[in-house]
């Protein structure tokens, strides 16, 4: 017996029971389904908190399992897995789904029930996503996660919706149709699609990959993480996803689905193809700080404020890829942490946004302007969001940038000299916008009698605000609980050099208090568990 | 064996297509003494299932029959099964169309028994020119059932040009076999195991047999017929055509395949060629449709494609002998069983939605239909995703399972050739979602009354919906069976 139940496959189905029954409401009862699937999502955000009960501090490989066969030829199975890193994204995604299903509260009219069920349906896929440990699994999440987001985009959405729909939906499986042969070129290899064998076979050389080889396979699997992620030049489909989704979309988008490309490049791509990843990163690292910079000075310029805020994801998603390929445990470290408050600051910003959209009905920044007068409380928590997500201190984005440049710095001074830029820029651009819309003269009369924001959004933005502050402050909390997974994929990723004990503690008595891992301690003085230990204990 | 007296299990082994003829033929010599026309109804689709039910029987008694001419395995007992349905659900189609185009019922049943014999026939036909009547059977039911709205112009175009090319084709194929017979001296497939692969007659017979059947599922470069026959027919006819002849024919091909290595060794190239050719020529094509049965007509072309992929596989497999082919097989016909459910599915809404004379086809009058009538569009998008290959369908696991025959035997460029196809595919299938779901019906098809769905036309959705999901769900009962080493009853 596996330890924990079904409590995987209950936070994978529990939506969409929710969304069934949502199915068997009148289409026109707006007020039961509204609050019929706000309790779905509440349920759902705390049953997810039971994983961090269930996580042990430390513990190593996957601490909670689900297995059983689901199919036998080819033999597929239905593993479920969680480890510190997926289970703070799954969290991260039952915490998002309340949010934005309370902020379409008022702003979806039409076709309401069907809105809902697809906000449950996509949360049901991206869990989904991050729990599959089966790759064929993982890749049916991967793609039926698509027709509900693509759904949301082209159907609620602003005017060139379809447009966008069609777009996101193609890159995704552009990138996921050479995944899939990837990973069945991998099946006919080793004859199992479970991930853990898989690498335990190449962790002992039972299946020996020739570097040609390799490499091809990585960059099937790499091309359709880096479109999700979106990594430079692949991004050009997310201003437009972004621009056109309506609000909820745009949170669930940034919030969670681009953090499937990233968490598919820590899980799939590194441990899988070490040696691949190694040769690769010199060149990913150039075009992920391509994309922080490139991100950075177009969403400078932008007129759109929606548009700036979703090159402004370019610009910090950069950042991750940027510490995932670092192969440094705390970049690694740093790169899950950007990817939770990303989720969160950016999620706050398009929430924000879609705020004023709700009362102006445009995007553009010359619409505005002067809005602190007629607005004092939302504009608060504009700038409060902002400055999380340029990074000052004590925010969360600020923790997940410096511990990512900082263990990028170990390895690649220059890289970490480029990214910093990204940082100086961040600040520029959403300093300079939130200057434009919420200071100075008010240029338009219709600015002057714009309603400040309702107790349900004060609501809204006050709890994200306070997980804000919370994982500025204490970010321990959730760094002492991914430190053995992501130090897991380092291990795997550079065999030749399992634990440098030395570097990370020096670092860490130097690093200040409030952002030092501390797990790495334990888990790198206290030799790794082997791969076979690992793997014998399943 | 020994005797020249046909014994009883060679009527068992026969029995399905017996049935379906003996019902054909009873619906024609009634025709004049009935009016109802529920009455043929009924009297077709109890024939129809009676032959399908009864290929159980043909199944239990296994092995050849009227001395080597037909085989009864568990291969032909997948595909009588396969066709047997398709038939039905057809005629269940079929009824409530017939009523509304106001055409007579009993021939229309009459010829679609005959061309489901026909197919029977293809599919346990273990010698040429018994191959050949099955096809000429399930052919000339098929022109005329081409034809059958006589008053429309569309519709006899379509029969005319099936007919000419499809004897032009038919021709093809026989004398193919007469270059076959000339070269091995037999035209029992089983006989020809041991024939040299290297004779020119035999390549050139060969090559002629692989024109005429490619024709038949449309292959490119001879499916330039396909987006005019397909658009002309009656679209349950249509819907036939896609489904069940294309199988039957796949099912000869697969049974040359198996039981004549010479075959396989000479195949190889043409079937690489002619499985780009067909992709790319179905999906480039359908990308620029704006009429709904064309668009289907030519995604049925790609299908057709990436079905030719795993033939492919199948010869690149057979060159370590013909056991290790076995999954590439299975992929045909997990593809084949997936596509056939899901393109009946798909063509009924469409004829059911095309209203009296076929004349909301365009993709304009599939605009909003999410909110006129949100069950049919839930169905159609079920049916186009399983086309377009997204988990949770049928159509995913055929695909996969094509996906993992062409990459075992390291045809990793066709593997990627098919995926840009899919990925081209993807988006017209896309589109036809995107006009149900997003664009807002026009002022005139908002105002009209919901389609009426009477319930044989339900009934054939359901079917065919809940196969397309619970195969995508759990393939095991189908791929357990389908992969079993006693395939073709050896």
């Amino acid at each position: 017996m596996l330890p924990g139940g079904h409590l995987l496959s209950v936070l994978i189905f529990f939506p969409a029971l929710g969304a069934l029954a949502l199915l068997l409401l009148r289409g026109d009862d707006h007020k039961y389904i509204r609050y019929l699937s706000l309790t779905v999502a509440l349920a759902e955000f705390l049953l997810s908190l039971l994983l961090i009960h269930k996580v042990a501090i430390g513990a190593a490989g996957y601490p909670v399992e689900e297995f059983s066969k689901w199919i036998n030829q080819p033999f597929i199975n239905y593993h479920l897995g969680v480890d510190g890193i997926s289970m703070f994204l799954v969290i991260l995604t039952t915490f998002l789904t309340p949010i934005s299903i309370l902020a379409s509260w008022k702003s979806i009219e039409h076709r309401v029930k069907e809105f809902f069920i697809m906000l449950l349906m996509l949360e049901v896929g991206v869990i989904g996503v991050f729990l599959a440990l089966d790759l064929f699994l993982f890749f049916v999440f991967w793609e039926v996660m698509l027709i509900p987001m693509a759904l949301l985009i082209g159907i609620w959405g602003h005017e060139r919706r379809v447009y966008a729909a069609v777009k996101f939906m193609l890159y995704t499986m552009a990138g996921s149709i050479f995944m899939l042969v990837g990973i069945i070129w991998l099946y006919n290899a080793t004859g199992t699609f479970d991930l853990p064998t898989v690498q335990q076979m190449l962790a002992n050389g039972v299946l020996v990959l020739t570097p040609p080889t390799e490499m091809l396979l990585f960059l099937a699997f790499f091309v359709a993480f880096a479109i999700k992620v979106p990594l430079f030049p692949l991004h050009t489909w997310l201003p437009d996803a972004h621009v056109e989704a309506p609000t909820a979309g745009s949170v669930m988008l940034a919030g969670v689905l681009l953090k499937m490309g990233t968490y598919g490049m820590i899980r799939f791509c590194l441990p899988l193809f070490p040696e691949a990843s190694h040769r690769a990163a010199p060149w990913i690292a150039v075009l992920a700080i391509i994309g922080i910079i490139y991100g950075a000075l177009v969403a400078m310029v932008q007129p759109n404020l929606k548009k700036l805020v979703a090159y402004s994801s370019v610009s910090h998603l950069g950042f991750v890829v940027l510490g995932i390929f670092a192969f440094h445990n705390i970049s690694m470290q740093g790169a899950v942490y950007q990817m939770l408050a990303h989720g969160i600051s950016t999620g706050a910003l398009f929430l924000l946004v879609g705020m004023l959209y709700d009362r102006r009905h445009t995007f553009e920044i010359s619409e505005y302007g002067g809005l602190a007068t007629p607005m004092p409380k939302l504009a608060a928590f504009f700038l409060f969001a902002a400055l999380s997500s340029l990074g000052l201190p004590m925010l969360n984005g600020f923790v997940g940038e410096y511990l990512i440049l900082l263990g990028t710095y170990q390895r690649h001074w220059q890289w970490a000299s480029w990214a910093a830029l990204g940082v100086i820029l961040s600040a520029c651009y959403l300093l300079w916008s939130y200057q434009r819309v919420f200071f100075g003269e008010i240029t338009k009369e219709k600015n002057r009698t714009l309603p400040d924001t309702s107790p349900r959004e004060k609501w809204i933005l006050a709890t994200m605000a306070v997980v804000t502050l919370w994982m500025g402050i204490g970010s321990v909390f959730i760094t002492r609980r991914t430190a053995t997974a992501s130090q897991t994929v380092i291990d795997q990723v550079e065999p030749q050099r399992p634990y440098e004990a030395g570097v990370p503690s020096k670092i860490l008595d130097e690093a200040p208090r409030k952002t030092a891992p501390r797990a790495p301690s334990t888990s790198t003085n206290t030799a790794m568990p082997s791969v076979t230990e690992r793997l014998g204990a399943r | 064996m020994n005797s020249a007296i046909p014994s009883l299990a060679d009527f068992y082994r026969v029995l399905p297509e017996l049935l379906w003829c003996a019902s054909g033929v009873l619906a024609m010599l009634l025709q004049p003494f009935v009016r109802s026309r529920s009455f043929f109804t009924a009297l077709a689709f109890l024939g129809a299932l009676a032959g399908t039910g009864a290929s159980v029987i043909a199944f239990r008694s296994p092995g050849l029959g009227f001395f080597g001419l037909v085989q009864s395995d568990a291969f032909s007992f997948f595909f009588h099964l396969l066709v047997g349905t398709v038939s039905v659900l057809v005629i269940l189609a079929a009824g409530p169309y017939l009523d509304r185009e106001r055409l007579p019922a009993a021939e229309f049943y009459a010829l679609l028994l005959f061309a489901t014999a026909g197919m029977g026939v293809l599919a346990s036909a273990q010698e040429l020119l018994t191959a050949f009547i099955g096809l000429e059977i399930s052919s000339i039911s098929s022109y005329i059932l081409a034809g059958y709205r006589r008053d429309s112009l569309k519709s006899s175009e379509s029969a005319m040009k099936y007919f000419l090319l499809g004897s032009f084709a038919t021709a093809f194929f026989l004398y193919g076999i007469a270059l076959v017979y000339g070269s091995t001296g037999t035209t029992i497939l089983d006989k020809m195991g041991n024939t040299d692969p290297t004779s020119a007659l035999l390549k050139l017979g060969l090559a002629m047999i692989l024109i005429g059947l490619g024709f038949k599922v449309a292959a490119a470069p001879f499916q330039i017929w396909t987006p005019d026959v397909y658009e002309g027919a009656p679209t349950p006819v249509t819907a036939f055509f896609s489904a069940g002849p294309k199988a039957a024919t796949f099912a000869l091909l697969l049974r040359i395949f198996a039981t004549v290595p010479a075959a396989t060794h000479f195949w190889f190239w043409a079937l690489w060629v002619l499985a780009v050719l067909t992709m790319f020529a179905g999906n480039l094509g359908a990308l620029v449709q704006t009429n709904i049965k064309r668009l289907l007509a030519y995604s049925s072309i790609a299908h057709a494609g990436y079905i030719l992929v795993a033939f492919a596989a199948v010869t690149a497999m057979a060159q370590g002998g013909s056991a290790g082919a076995a999954p590439a097989y299975a992929a045909v016909l997990f593809y084949l069983l997936s596509y056939a459910l899901v393109k009946l599915g798909a063509f009924t809404i469409v004829s059911q939605l095309g209203g009296t004379g076929e004349k909301n086809l365009s993709m304009d009058d599939y605009a909003g239909l999410s909110q006129r009538q949100p069950v049919v569009a839930a169905m159609l998008s079920i049916y186009l995703l399983s086309l377009l290959g997204l988990p949770v369908t049928a159509g995913f696991f055929g695909k996969m399972y094509i996906f993992k025959a062409a990459v075992n035997s390291h045809l990793i460029w066709l593997a990627v050739l098919m995926g840009i196809n899919s990925v081209i595919g993807a988006y017209y299938y896309l589109r036809v979602i995107v006009v149900m779901y997003m664009r807002e019906p026009n002022a005139e098809a908002a105002a009209a009354a919901p389609v009426n769905f009477p319930l044989p036309v339900n009934v054939v959705l359901a079917i065919t919906a809940i196969g397309t999901i619970l195969f995508g769900v759990l393939p095991n009962p189908v791929i357990n069976f389908i992969l079993q080493p006693t395939l073709f009853g050896r």
